[in-house]
């Protein structure tokens, strides 16, 4: 096999050392990690590498000498280097070579115990890979190859060459601890020889987080033993809360802040790109609900909200009494049952009745309730939302009941009707069997069965009508529900943070790698150039995207035709702990 | 002798009777039509300017969303012995984009026949087989390469391969082989 040599691209321009890194020999290539430079004591140089191996069970060891040279080669340096080969062995010894200012790369590999003839080292083919350090320490494969533990070391050979690359570069943060420029015994030339980077503000957020996150950690159980209480199981509070989706949505918040300000470290960067994520989604939330709250509180928005809303109120149920009305006379030309139409439609028309009474009695409070509502938009914009969900599905609470009568009126007729059918043509269900089953009925069994049939069906027009009409009312307010809905999951869901890293920094999500050919001289080793490859856009969502409330349509449109057809109640966003109705 | 009046129509646009009297027995009426109102011409002049250029920027962007993301103007496949093959598409607006397949993945790159029998010809393709990570004797992939071309018909490959392989002999680097393909 071709030897395959990576190096860094920050010693390209180093002085001329010894080349450290890792050997891995199924797959005949060799990671150099730094350049330790002159002057260096042997021992010194192998405590060193012995301390590096023990803290990250790497393999690092002496690869190989590098060569920064003049025009002039320095035959004194020359034979010093090939002496160190003697010092510290390695099987095979890499030999690198570059002309100062000149793009001429050389390079050698000797092998001395696999001899081509006796006594004289045979030399390998060797192609360069220059690899930008930092970028490869920072980033992190996609999908993540699982190598195997750290006890084990070395056993690599079933994962891919570019993933060993990864992993020796990002364990061996040891190394990169002491520089060129530091007074220590040995002097290292590596990423951070292109200036150390820190900051003051990170270092400042590492500090306090520590306090800050214990402190958030006791206030969020705190808060959530509260409403772990049992006071909140007494009926009918659990059921008000499995309908809501504001509890829903706050219990689902709490959750992620729990888990971010939780004391223990993230395990693996998933967690960490996850811990992330979800506090870049809740500090997001907060500044839109804080926008929101601002532009409502200003030029009093909550009295011109609170204000609007008895009339608009009142224009739906007249707008309601005005379609009973059309529905009680000849709609779309229609001829009803005209007893029927007068029983439905003045039993309708009294709920309304009702509640317009209800909404008139509680106009006084809406503006104060209105405006401790709006407080609550500081907790979120989805906490806003949720509510505002909440408040459509309580002020057409009147829509839902005409929907749920309409539908059991229907129901009932569908299943007597099919029933009375069945024994119209002399069957009947069989309960034990699940199956129809041929019967013999009395005369007088028949005779009532046909007669009733025949009712049921002359009035099926009027009950479907009025099943039709009201269950396209509940449609549309599901409909504006489920917008409402959708957009609450997307400020859930969406994985900003990861969003943005891989906008602003994309070597950090890789999903590969790419080579490019450096110019090719004749005579000279190949040099390609690895650069990362990030990933696509899709699969950032995809990958880091937060568990939403799981609030989805649990029906295929087929089911929900079917449902429909049949009068069976339809529940679109089923919420977790609901009971049927 | 003349006389003039104005009277309004049903949309209420002006209109303006003019009479002239020859002679007893000569009379001529003169009708004339409510004038071109300049803000309906303005609205109806706007209102095409805006759909056409509407139309034009829907087809400008739909034109640069074709360069971005369909017509893609140069593919290479880069084959580095005990590396890997590489396989860039670069698009006409200038994005590239890249798939690296390691060694270790790759079980062979062959040239797959394939048989068109209502339409009676044979076509020739070349594609990489991907190892199954789980079972290394199985082919999880085949992953066709130079997908904007197509493929190519049988006379074109003979002399595709012959000169490829008399490159390969040629070339002094004999582990690495770019190939591009316009």
């Amino acid at each position: 096999m071709v030897l395959k040599a990576f190096f860094p691209t920050c010693c390209a321009s180093a002085d001329s050392g010894l080349l450290v890194g890792r050997w891995v020999p199924e797959q005949s290539s060799a990671i150099v990690l730094a350049v330790v430079h002159f002057p260096f004591i042997p021992i010194q140089v192998k405590e060193l590498l012995a301390q590096v191996q023990q803290a990250s069970q790497v393999g690092v060891a002496v690869l190989g000498t590098w060569c920064h040279r003049q025009q002039e080669p320095e035959e004194s340096l020359g034979h010093f280097l090939e002496g160190l080969g003697t010092i510290f062995s390695h099987e095979p010894w890499l030999q690198l070579c570059r002309e100062r200012g000149s793009k001429s790369w050389s390079c050698k590999a000797i092998r001395q115990q696999v001899p081509v003839a006796p006594g004289v080292p045979s030399e390998d083919q060797v192609m360069l890979i220059f690899y930008d350090q930092r970028k490869v320490l920072l980033s992190q494969l996609h999908p993540p190859t699982v190598l195997p533990d750290h006890q084990a070391g070395d056993a690599v050979a079933s994962s891919g060459s570019l993933a060993v690359v990864f992993d020796t570069v990002a364990r061996s943060e040891l190394l990169f601890h002491g520089d060129q420029y530091d007074e220590g015994p040995v002097r290292l030339s590596h990423w951070q020889s292109e200036g150390v980077e820190a900051s003051v503000l990170g270092e400042l957020a590492k500090r306090a987080s520590g306090p800050v996150c214990l402190l958030l950690a006791c206030l969020l159980s705190l808060v959530s033993a509260v409403s772990a209480c049992w006071l909140w199981k007494l009926w009918p509070l659990p059921f008000i809360r499995s309908k809501l989706s504001t509890c829903e949505q706050l219990r689902h918040r709490l959750e992620h802040l729990t888990l971010v300000f939780s004391t223990q470290r993230a395990q693996s960067p998933t967690q960490l790109m996850r811990k992330a994520n979800m506090l870049v989604s809740v500090l997001l939330d907060v500044a839109l609900g804080l926008m929101l709250l601002s532009w409502l509180h200003s030029s009093n928005r909550i009295g011109q909200l609170a204000d609007a809303l008895v009339p608009v109120a009142d224009r739906v149920a007249e707008e309601l009494q005005h379609l009973l009305q059309w529905l009680m006379g000849a709609p779309a030309g229609l001829k009803m049952n005209r007893a029927l139409d007068q029983v439905l439609g003045r039993f309708f028309l009294y709920h309304i009745h009702l509640w317009i009474s209800y909404i008139h009695l509680m106009s006084p409070f809406i503006e104060r309730i209105l405006w401790h509502v709006g407080l609550s938009a500081c907790l979120g914009l989805t906490v806003a939302l949720s509510i505002l969900s909440d408040i459509i599905a309580l002020l057409t609470f009147h829509i839902y009941c005409f929907y749920v009568y309409g539908a059991r009126l229907y129901c009932l007729k569908i299943y007597g009707l099919s029933s009375l059918w069945r024994l119209f043509r002399g069957k009947k269900w069989n309960v034990l069997r699940q199956r129809v089953d041929s019967c013999s009925y009395n005369l007088d069994q028949l005779f009532i069965g046909t007669l009733l049939f025949t009712i049921l069906v002359f009035l099926l027009p009027t009950t479907a009508l009025y099943y039709l009409v009201f269950t396209l009312l509940r449609l549309l307010v599901v409909t504006v529900q489920g917008l409402i809905h959708l957009l609450v999951d997307l400020i859930n869901s969406l994985p900003l943070y990861s969003l943005g890293l891989r906008l602003c920094r994309p070597y950090r999500l890789a999903a590969g790698v790419k080579f490019r050919v450096l110019e090719h001289e004749a005579g000279r080793p190949l040099r390609l150039l690895m650069q990362i490859n990030p990933l696509p856009y899709s699969h950032v969502v995809h990958t880091y995207r937060l568990p939403s409330c799981g609030c989805h349509p649990k029906h295929s449109w087929g089911s929900l035709c079917r449902k429909l057809f049949f009068g069976e109640l339809i529940y679109p966003w089923r919420q977790r702990g609901d009971r049927q109705d | 002798m003349e006389d003039e009046r104005s009277f309004s129509d049903i949309c209420g646009g002006r209109l303006v009777l003019q009479r002239r009297y020859y002679s007893p027995f000569c009379w001529e009426f003169c009708l004339t039509c409510p004038g071109l109102s300049l803000c309906s011409l303005t609205a109806v002049t706007c209102t095409v300017c805006m759909i056409l250029s509407a139309a034009i920027f829907i087809t400008l962007l739909g034109l640069l969303g074709y360069l971005h993301f369909v017509k893609i103007d140069q593919e290479t496949l880069l084959i580095i012995d005990s590396l890997g093959i590489q396989m860039t598409s670069s698009y006409a607006s200038g994005k590239e984009s890249t798939t690296f397949i390691e060694m270790g993945n790759v079980k062979d790159v062959v040239i797959n026949e394939a048989i068109y029998i209502l339409q009676q010809k044979v076509i020739y393709y070349l594609c990489i087989l991907l190892k199954d990570p789980v079972e290394p004797h199985k082919i999880s992939q085949v992953v066709p390469v130079f997908q904007c071309s197509g493929p190519v018909l049988a006379e074109e490959w003979d002399s595709w391969i012959k000169w490829w392989f008399h490159s390969k002999i040629s070339e002094e680097s004999p582990y690495c082989f770019p190939e591009t393909l316009h």
